[in-house]
């Protein structure tokens, strides 16, 4: 029989043990690799390994024209897609200098706020299945899937919406849709207290959360997190309040802050915000109808696609239609940054246009990029199983991580 | 703190630097100003530190590609000052046979990954960087993919030519 080492407590570690975290490790939700020295259960380096479904989307929409890049964002935070949708769409405008109808931004709002309920329901279920509760994840599930209905109704689709055109909506919202978000408002705010219920004060839950992975202002200012992570270490910065777009400065809301940045504080965050998302589209629902209830695009033919049975039975809009997907409309010469809080923090748009059919260069600050790059750095003397927790609540999505 | 205007932050730079940083554009309110590799890393110093501007944020690092000019590779910095809700953006033109600029991991350590990023897709070199590997592409690859000359397309197809089109 071979003889094998045991060690104890008390004899000399000499060597570190490496865990290969990852790539596709169940607990962590996306495919991230991790390459960990522990000592124990105790991390005593890591470095992280990222781009394993690097898709070149940069390189792609230099090829497309502005109307395909669409479908691109969806594939970046793919929990959220209809706010880089929007986010994209608001960066052409703005290139554009088109000007929206009140009504447009108002229901952009709406899918926006509705976007960020949804992916703060995964991020916070989640970081409750990987502190040992199954329940309120699942519990919580079912309203993502109303939301998701609510998309199916406007768009069609479910997760890669493509929602909405260059220059406003492809369709309006049915009275169906309206009646499905009206639901949700009444339905959801009950289940969210009963979450909050069942973890802000669970003592299981607050030991295994609070003081982890703590992080000071200045540590996150210096590796430039946004979105509610930045939050919770108690820094104000939220790109609707800072520079709003799409009208947000007509809503009265507020920007939760955390104290000192640790995973409890991040969850308390999260719910806080999808709080104040249901106050918002609220608002905007009641915005909606002093609005004219006929308008879902700003009149702009040169960009916004013409409907369907116009372009098989009118000249004009098949031109249009023609000139718009093969990208001969003229465009400026121009250099914009458009930046919109995704659900992650600040989800930027850098575009160069030289006038052609396509972006010169299109470069997206994707927040899960930058935000992911601290995870190595801060869980050093972490035990594994925070380490684990830790990534839940940065919210780190695979498709934006590496675009 | 409001917003400092962009007359303002051209005029501190011009003051401070002597005319090294000249402002190129203002397109849709975005200052941009332009510097060389040797000034860059005072002029970030400068906006980050200086009491009134406060430009303590670094919202990203990214590289653009003219192959028809000498200088061929541009670097580009967008900072933000959250205390006055101002944007900057700042470029520098790198020629391709001395592709070297200076770190921003000295002031931000978030420009780490930024900086990755450019040079494993434009072979930008950031000298004192404490790690400069490729980060989304394979280890082993040989090219820096977001140039210019790497068509995503094969070359050889003529149905998208210009001429089709009018153009």
């Amino acid at each position: 029989m071979q003889n094998h080492p045991v060690y104890t407590d008390n004899d000399p570690q000499t060597e570190y043990s490496t865990l290969n975290l990852g790539p596709t490790h169940p607990a962590t939700h996306g495919v991230f690799q991790n390459v960990l020295q522990l000592d124990g259960e105790r991390i005593v380096s890591g470095v992280s390994t990222i781009g394993y479904i690097h898709r070149a989307f940069e390189k792609i929409a230099e090829h497309r024209p502005f109307y395909q890049i669409t479908p691109l964002t969806d594939r970046l935070n793919y929990c959220s897609s209809p706010i880089n949708n929007m986010g994209w769409h608001m960066t052409v405008e703005k290139m554009l200098n088109i000007q929206m109808p009140k009504r447009v931004d108002y229901m952009r709002v709406i899918i926006m706020e509705l976007a960020r309920i949804a992916d703060h329901i995964v991020c916070n279920g989640v970081l409750g299945v990987d502190t040992g509760a199954f329940t309120g994840f699942l519990y919580m599930m079912e309203y993502r899937e109303e939301i998701y209905e609510i998309y199916e109704e406007i768009c069609g689709s479910r997760l890669t919406t493509n929602i909405g055109r260059i220059g406003g909506f492809e369709r309006n919202f049915n009275t169906i849709a309206f009646n499905k978000i009206r639901k949700f408002i009444q339905k959801f705010p009950p289940v969210l207290r009963e979450f909050e219920a069942l973890f802000n004060r669970n003592r299981i839950f607050i030991d295994r959360t609070r003081d982890v992975a703590a992080v000071t202002q200045e540590q996150a200012l210096s590796y430039s997190w946004s979105g509610p992570i930045l939050r919770a270490t108690g820094v104000d910065y939220d790109v609707r309040a800072m520079e709003p777009y799409s009208s947000y400065e007509d809503f009265d809301f507020e920007v939760p802050v955390g104290e000192n940045g640790d995973v409890y504080n991040r969850f308390l965050v999260r719910n806080e915000e999808m709080w104040q998302s249901l106050r918002i589209i609220e608002q905007a629902l009641n915005k909606i109808e002093k609005e004219p209830s006929d308008i879902f695009h700003a009149d702009v033919p040169a960009f916004y696609l013409p409907p369907k049975e116009e372009v098989y039975n009118n000249m004009e809009a098949l031109i249009y239609h023609f000139k718009i997907v093969m990208g001969e409309v003229e465009t400026p010469n121009a250099e914009v940054y458009h930046a919109v809080e995704g659900a992650n923090g600040e989800l930027g748009f850098y575009l160069v246009n030289d006038g052609g059919r396509s972006p010169y260069r299109l470069h997206f600050r994707r927040p899960s990029f930058i935000n992911y790059q601290m995870y190595a750095p801060m869980s050093r003397g972490m035990l594994l199983s925070d380490a684990i927790i830790n990534m839940s609540s940065l919210n780190v999505i695979a498709g934006e991580l590496d675009a | 703190m409001g917003k400092i205007s962009n007359e303002e932050l051209v005029q501190k730079l011009t003051d401070k630097f002597a005319g090294q940083v000249t402002q190129t554009g203002a397109d849709y309110g975005l200052l941009t100003v332009e510097t060389s590799k040797e000034l860059i890393h005072d002029v970030l110093a400068y906006l980050k530190t200086d009491a009134a501007l406060q430009f303590i944020y670094l919202t990203d690092i990214t590289a653009i590609h003219y192959p028809e000019q000498e200088k061929q590779i541009g670097v580009i910095y967008h900072l933000h000052s959250l205390t006055t809700n101002t944007r900057i953006r700042i470029k520098v033109y790198l020629t391709l046979e001395d592709l070297h600029i200076p770190t921003a991991t000295t002031l931000w350590d978030g420009a780490n990954w930024m900086e990755r990023e450019t040079y494993d897709f434009f072979g930008v070199i950031f000298d004192g960087h404490p790690d400069l590997r490729r980060i989304l592409n394979v280890d082993d690859m040989t090219v820096f993919p977001m140039r210019k000359e790497f068509p995503l397309e094969d070359p050889n197809r003529i149905d998208k030519k210009d001429y089709f089109f009018g153009r």
